[in-house]
């Protein structure tokens, strides 16, 4: 250390590192400040990048770094993996590739935590260094450790035993999430029924009973490894369950889990922009998830426990007792028509939209009403898809301009004066059985009020009730007429046949 | 007694950081919520410092370097994939208010001249 040139000394000083993470988070808070505005976003987000880069810089400065090889290897493959993916990624795909990409963040949470037990678990008991000390900076701190009963604090174990379990349950629940999304795994919900809720306690208990065994020093890898595996069975045995129309609560609450591990992480490994950067993404997830259930009229815990889809078809099979058939069938060159001598055209887009990749033809649509004079706006509900925003992504991909996005609250107070709402679709969010039906297992969810425009038209595949199995009330309505086919071509041949008028 | 302040300087800023959070994340509109998320999600990414610091740890076995390679490449693919994965998605909005305009006085001239 005495003949490294000052130069060095003061790089890899305690100090100075710890300013350049304080830099680096401050690009953070910084940078998500500019994602609340659509001119500002770009921006910020790259401010983060800096920030992060920053952050990396940082820790390859520290005097204890080594195994270069080894970090290189990690970087070139996780690099080789993560570019391509992210530049090819279609925007109807965007959900399952933020589960992916939240899975992997879980996944070497739970990794890191590992290493750390492999390392520091066996000598709990007899080693009185601190951790924080030998990854830190060279600096010997004259600490109380040796007064210590074992050699690493039990605060330590405790956060790194915490990010353990939660690093786990995250990535195994995003992959299921993303199996989901990607219709590797059938969306629907899959459950052992009514010994679900008993098997994720029992997992629950087995895997706190291990965590709390470890802090108070069990010195087991067996038991360790264990814990993991509980906990992957938990992130399985939790997400499994939960049914497609869930996945906006079920995304977010994974990203802040992941969020407030890598928190936890920072806590053991000494490392203040890991505890920052973690916890604002614990904080982030946390509201996007209350937002969603909120948006759903459902509490967390429901969803969690995954009783939607058993109650939903319930629900369903009445439902279709109360309505047989009054459904009324319409053509393209119909619903074209109605489009074409609408004043007023609100659209209303859901999950159906993203699978049939419809949204280039529902901006041409769009386009073809405004030569006629019709005004077009959207209107989105907060869980319309399968993630949080994933309609405007994908509209906003399409060209469609920022100032045409209406919000579901500004969105329904103007329904009464529209002429036409054309349901793309979307199902259960424009279910008035919400507010009409208190036997709905929907009832209380906010609505798109479609049902209050002059006359709807909504595409759908078929008459099939949507993810949560409850059929709709709106396609009886008198004024709803049902346009039958794959959003795309559907949307399609409207189009075609407008232009034709 | 330094043990007990460097948990309480950690908790503390754990627990501003929190409160931070809370208030830049709640003025994020609807709108920008899929690339909030993706945002913050390649934020978690950092987790790759845990990596970065273990693996300099001396005499690790082949298993925990195999682990910690697993590690650092997972949070590579996190921050990577998520920064550019937003930066797709973000400029897509923001073309929008520029050429939107644009576009429409277009579309009106071109109607006027046809």
């Amino acid at each position: 250390m005495s003949n490294l040139p000052v130069a060095t000394i003061f790089l890899q000083s305690e100090s100075f590192i710890y300013v350049l993470y304080i830099v680096a988070f401050a690009l953070f808070i910084q940078g998500l400040r500019g994602l609340a505005g659509p001119t500002t976003a770009v921006r910020g987000n790259r401010i983060a990048a800096v920030g992060m880069a920053i952050a990396v810089v940082a820790t390859l400065l520290n005097p204890g770094e080594g195994n270069w090889g080894l970090i290189v290897l990690g970087v070139a493959l996780g690099a080789a993996v993560g570019i391509p993916a992210a530049r090819n990624v279609k925007m109807t795909a965007m959900p399952q590739m933020v589960a992916l990409f939240n899975g992997v963040g879980g996944g070497a949470v739970a990794l890191i935590a590992w290493v750390e037990f492999r390392h520091y678990g066996s000598t709990y008991g007899s080693h009185t260094v601190h951790l924080g000390r030998e990854l830190g900076n060279g600096v010997v701190l004259q600490t109380g450790a040796s007064i210590q009963v074992g050699g690493v604090p039990t605060y330590i174990a405790i956060f790194s035993v915490f990010a353990a379990i939660v690093g786990s349950v995250s990535f195994w629940g995003s992959n299921i999430a993303f199996g989901k999304l990607q219709e590797i795994i059938p969306g629907r919900p899959i459950s052992f029924g009514s010994a679900q809720q008993i098997v994720n306690l029992v997992l629950l208990i087995l895997v706190l009973a291990a965590g709390v065994d470890l802090v108070a020093g069990a010195h087991s890898q067996l038991l360790f490894i264990g814990m993991l595996v509980c906990a992957a069975l938990l992130g399985n045995a939790v997400v499994l369950p939960i049914g497609g129309a869930d996945m906006p609560v079920v995304i977010s609450m994974l990203n802040a889990f992941t969020g407030l591990s890598a928190a936890a992480t920072g806590m053991a490994l000494n490392n203040p922009a890991l505890i920052v950067a973690g916890m604002i993404v614990g904080a982030s997830g946390s509201i996007l998830t209350n937002l969603m259930a909120v948006a759903m009229n459902r509490s967390i815990p429901s969803i969690i426990a995954g009783g939607f889809g058993g109650d939903g078809a319930v629900a369903g099979a009445e439902g279709a007792g109360e309505h047989a058939g009054t459904v009324r069938s319409t053509s393209a060159a119909d619903a074209a028509i109605q489009l074409a001598y609408a004043n007023r055209v609100v659209i209303v887009p859901g999950y159906g939209m993203a699978v049939a990749q419809a949204q280039h033809a529902v901006r041409e649509l769009t386009k073809e009403l405004e030569k006629r004079q019709v005004e077009v706006s959207y209107a989105i509900h907060p869980v319309a898809g399968r993630m949080p925003g994933h309609m405007n992504v994908l509209l906003a991909e399409a060209d469609v301009p920022y100032d045409q996005l209406r919000e579901m609250d500004d969105a329904n107070p103007e329904f009464q004066r529209t002429d036409v709402s054309l349901v793309i679709g979307a199902n259960d969010v424009t279910n008035p059985a919400a507010k009409t039906n208190p036997a709905s297992p929907i009832f209380g969810m906010p609505i798109l009020e479609v049902a209050d425009s002059h006359s709807v038209i909504v595409i759908k595949r078929s008459m099939n009730p949507g993810f949560a199995g409850i059929e709709n009330e709106l396609y009886f309505d008198p004024k709803t007429s049902m346009l039958f086919g794959d959003a795309k071509s559907a949307v399609s041949e409207i189009t075609a046949e407008l232009a034709l008028l | 007694m330094i043990l007990a302040s460097t948990l309480t300087t950690n908790l503390a800023i754990l627990v501003l950081a929190g409160f931070i959070g809370f208030v830049v994340i709640s003025k994020v509109p609807n709108t920008l919520h899929t690339p909030l998320m993706s945002g913050t999600n390649a934020i978690h990414g950092i987790v790759l410092l845990g990596g970065l610091l273990l693996v300099g740890l001396p005499g690790l076995d082949g298993l925990s370097k195999a682990l910690l390679v697993i590690a650092i490449a997972f949070g590579t693919i996190n921050v990577v994939g998520g920064f550019l994965v937003t930066d797709r998605m973000l400029e897509m909005f923001k073309a929008k208010p520029k050429p939107q305009p644009a576009a429409q006085e277009e579309t009106k001239d071109g109607e006027g001249d046809s």
